[in-house]
């Protein structure tokens, strides 16, 4: 019996029989998340209903050196939940109650699988919410946003997943089940906790996630500023940001992004906008009045040539409409695109947005920018159509010449999608092989077999154990696990 | 070399030899050759907290980083800084303001450096709003235990690529690796600053204070509580414009009846509520205390007889008792560690007199100390790197 077939046995009977999938044809349907292009179907699909069940499952695993994946809602951008062809797909969506709220701690208790808009769902009512909300809050859940350490467009002012999660409790890679953190802050120890958020599944999978609650603002105006060119939007930006303002958002589209935005869902921006802002203020009804007028100002002196704004929540979701809907809505001027997760340094955006403008002239790619202004988080929209030879192969290279440029700036090749499958290749132009070698420290004591979502973030797993004067051995089976799909 | 005064000793443990590497590669080379030589290395910036938690087993070589003291980069439109490790804060500071920037982090002991801050994870009120140092690092140069340089993390605030290490090392008290240079996100120095203070008679009228304001409109940049003695209070911190700010105190006034108001920053504001200049046995026991907000009332019961100050509205309290007497420190932390234990938090005690360290345990009880090991022999198979000072004996 192959480790699999033994594998597949043990969970059979430790697992309800629903809770396990092995029918080809439903395997096949977990062969990809978010990012669809890259796709393996799984050999083994477990549900697990709780934390026992998931510690058996990836007790098993670790015994026999099968690898697994783990997944949430499956909404990821990076392919980082992409299964493994010889191992197990573990799916939290089964694991999705909502524990504990308790407002008078600014604290909420979930498991994996809740999606993130429930928790805020849950807290609104006592007057808070979960402030990270990146765009697909609908769907993706929190154990997903946790190996993630998803952003959004607010956390600008408000910060990531790793901010606002205190505690977790978690099935290690060798089937232990340990917390990490808890309701109080700075729990005594390595902070664990903040080396396992965003660690995209590699270090474990978290079984129960304490957040932190934030207290609704009391006050929200949204405004929606039309310019004549990204420059002068990217000035305006510069401008509030120098002036001292925090806003909780800040989010720019150039032309091309805008005319996608309006053939969907004719969201009305500024006729002739060569490019917009949408800028959120929140907190205190007297903070908020008295930095509205600043950005306002500052607006007009940046020559932005309309400015609306909103301040009910229907109003506010009508701006927001145009820039939620953006990636979706390239579909419509686009049969197929590329979204890139690129960051640079703020103030280097009219230099970046140049290059990119002049590599799409070059290459003959459209290019539309859709992006975080306020943190210099890109997400250039690459269009091209598959049905063209050689068009898919060319929007890469500019997908691929756009991460280098943010590299050359001091950037990041990721801001919130994560590394995953699809950028582990980009991680030595970013970090020396010292500095990838390092990270891996981390993997080898969370994960010396390399079972848990092998093949992701790292370009090469570091053999565990073949630093001189250590004192474990190398792991044969690791060598198994680590067959890249790709 | 340093002041031989200062460094001969580290908690009562001789030093062997100090080193004062001004640069990362000099860094690097002496741990190459602390490692040659399988000598323990314990690190030291302004030397303010160089005494806390336990004493090292071994301090072969002391690494001062204080002439590493340059702040390397200000990128003022991007909002970061980038600094050496033994860069005072206060110097970083004072970079910083002249673009109307702050790192928001409290100098709760003078002559702290950005390093020790991070080795030990310091914070003061300003917690509250912008969470503490790991929260404002965004990127670390580090030299591990074998001398190879290395780096996390980067420029840019949002950045998800790869491991975040450098959360592992902020609080990781020199463990496992030595940080000669951070990177942190910035923040605006608000144009007012206002601080009002109400004083409170029992430990549930200032729970009920605190949780009043936190569930109003007010934002507070910080809410901090004090007791020493019969003198106990409460204070909130507003920031912002000053049409913002006199319109949330309007608001506050209503929660906090009588309460004083200035924009000067109060005597002891995000001190500790002990005298960190002293030494030896003259040291107070200093303790660390965690737990849920709604407990605040609990907390300060159990710590009745102590000197308190601390961020009331993060869950974050100091207090500190003599260590005259180390017999009776013990009940003292076992009370304090059941209550805040109860309440999802726990009780360190940050520094004592070395008769009081070796009768209790400084850290209490470590969830997850099994993966800290596995961590620690990962970066420190050796076991070089400030040997016995950190939880667990690591």
């Amino acid at each position: 019996m192959s480790p699999l077939e033994r594998l597949t046995d043990r969970v059979r009977a430790q697992l309800p029989g629903a809770a396990v999938i092995t029918d080809p044809s439903r395997l096949r349907t977990y062969e990809c998340d978010g990012l669809s292009h890259y796709r393996a179907t799984p050999a083994l699909v477990v549900l697990p209903e709780d934390v026992d069940q998931l510690a058996a499952v990836v007790g098993a695993c670790a015994e026999l050196g099968v690898p697994y994946v783990a997944r949430g809602s499956g909404t990821g951008l990076s392919g980082g939940a992409l299964p493994h062809t010889e191992g197990v797909l573990v799916v939290t969506s089964r694991m999705r109650s909502v524990r504990e709220v308790r407002p008078e701690d600014q604290r909420a208790v979930v498991e994996p699988g809740v999606i993130n808009l429930d928790v805020t769902r849950a807290a609104t009512p006592h007057g808070y919410y979960y402030a990270p909300d990146p765009s697909s809050q609908q769907v993706c859940s929190i154990g997903g946003n946790v190996a993630e350490n998803s952003g959004g467009a607010h956390c600008l002012k408000y910060g990531f997943t790793t901010n606002h999660v205190t505690g977790v409790e978690m099935v290690s890679p060798d089937g232990e089940v340990v917390r990490l953190g808890g309701d109080a802050p700075d729990a005594p120890g390595y902070d664990l906790l903040g080396a396992v958020v965003g660690s995209e599944g590699t270090l474990g999978v978290v079984t129960e996630v304490t957040v932190r609650l934030t207290r609704l603002p009391e006050h929200v105006v949204t405004v929606l500023a039309g310019f004549d060119s990204t420059d002068r939007a990217g000035a305006a930006v510069s401008a509030i940001i120098g002036a001292g303002i925090v806003p909780a958002a800040i989010e720019m589209m150039d032309a091309l992004a805008i005319e996608a935005a309006e053939a969907a869902v004719h969201c009305e921006y500024p006729e002739g906008a060569g490019a917009v802002l949408v800028i959120e203020l929140d907190g205190s009804q007297a903070e908020v009045e008295a930095e509205y007028d600043d950005v306002v100002q500052l607006c007009e002196k940046s020559a932005a040539f309309e400015i609306r704004t909103a301040v009910d929540p229907t109003e506010r979701a009508l701006i927001w409409k145009g820039r939620k809907s953006a990636f979706a809505a390239v579909g419509r001027i686009s049969p197929d695109y590329i979204v890139q997760d690129g960051v640079i340094p703020r103030t280097a955006l009219p230099e970046v947005l140049g290059r990119i403008a002049a590599l799409s002239e070059e290459s003959g790619v459209r290019v539309a920018n859709v992006f975080h202004a306020g943190d210099g988080n890109l997400h250039p929209l690459v269009l091209f159509d598959d049905a063209v030879e050689g068009a898919g192969d060319a929007a890469e290279e500019v997908s691929r010449a756009i991460l280098d440029l943010c590299i050359e700036h001091g950037g990041s090749i990721t801001g919130e999608h994560g590394v995953g499958a699809d950028k582990a290749a980009h991680m030595p132009k970013m970090f020396a092989a010292d500095d990838l070698d390092t990270m891996q420290l981390v993997r080898c004591a969370f994960d010396p077999a390399h079972v848990s979502n092998p093949g992701k973030v790292f370009p090469t797993p570091r053999l565990c154990g073949e630093v001189p004067g250590r004192r474990k051995g190398a792991h044969p089976l690791q060598e198994a696990g680590l067959a890249e799909v790709f | 070399m340093g002041d031989a005064a200062l460094t001969a000793e580290v908690d009562g443990v001789a030093v062997g030899e100090v080193a004062t590497p001004c640069s990362t590669d000099e860094v690097a080379a002496t741990l190459r050759g602390a490692a040659g030589g399988g000598r323990s290395v314990v690190v030291q910036g302004g030397g303010t907290k160089r005494t806390w938690a336990m004493p090292p087993r071994s301090a072969d070589l002391l690494l001062d980083l204080s002439g590493m003291d340059r702040v390397v980069e200000h990128a003022a439109g991007d909002l970061i800084v980038t600094a050496q490790a033994g860069t005072p804060l206060a110097a970083v500071q004072e970079h910083v303001a002249a673009a109307g920037q702050r790192l928001l982090v409290d100098e709760t002991i003078p002559g702290s450096t950005v390093g020790g801050v991070l080795a030990t994870n310091a914070s003061g009120p300003a917690r509250l709003l912008a969470g503490t140092m790991r929260d404002l690092l965004i990127g670390v140069t580090m030299v591990r235990a074998d001398g190879v340089v290395a780096r996390a993390g980067g420029k840019v605030v949002k950045n998800v690529a790869g491991y975040d290490v450098g959360k592992l090392l902020v609080g990781s008290y020199g463990t496992l690796a030595v940080v000669t240079e951070a990177t942190f996100r910035l923040h605006p120095v608000p144009p007012v600053r206002r601080w009002l203070t109400v004083p409170f008679g029992s430990a549930t009228e200032a729970q009920r204070l605190v949780q009043d304001v936190l569930a109003a409109q007010v934002v507070p940049a910080a809410l901090e509580v004090a007791v020493d003695g019969d003198a106990r209070s409460v204070t909130l911190l507003l920031e912002g414009r000053g049409a913002g700010v006199d319109g949330r105190a309007q608001a506050a006034a209503g929660l906090l009846p009588g309460a004083t108001s200035t924009e000067e920053r109060p005597d002891g504001w995000g001190r500790y509520p002990w005298d960190p200049s002293a030494t030896g046995d003259d040291r107070a026991v200093a303790l660390k205390l965690t737990f849920r907000l709604s407990a605040l009332a609990d907390v300060l019961e159990a710590a009745a007889d102590l000197a308190v100050r601390g961020s009331a509205g993060a869950g974050v309290l100091y207090a500190s008792m003599s260590g005259d007497e180390p017999a009776a420190v013990a009940p003292v932390l076992t009370r304090l560690r059941e209550v805040c234990g109860r309440h999802g938090g726990a009780v360190v005690v940050l520094d004592a007199p070395a008769a009081v360290k070796r009768t209790v345990d400084v850290w209490g009880p470590v969830p997850a100390l099994d993966l800290m090991r596995r961590v620690k022999d990962e970066f420190d198979p050796d076991r070089r790197l400030a040997p016995g000072r950190f939880v667990g004996g690591i």
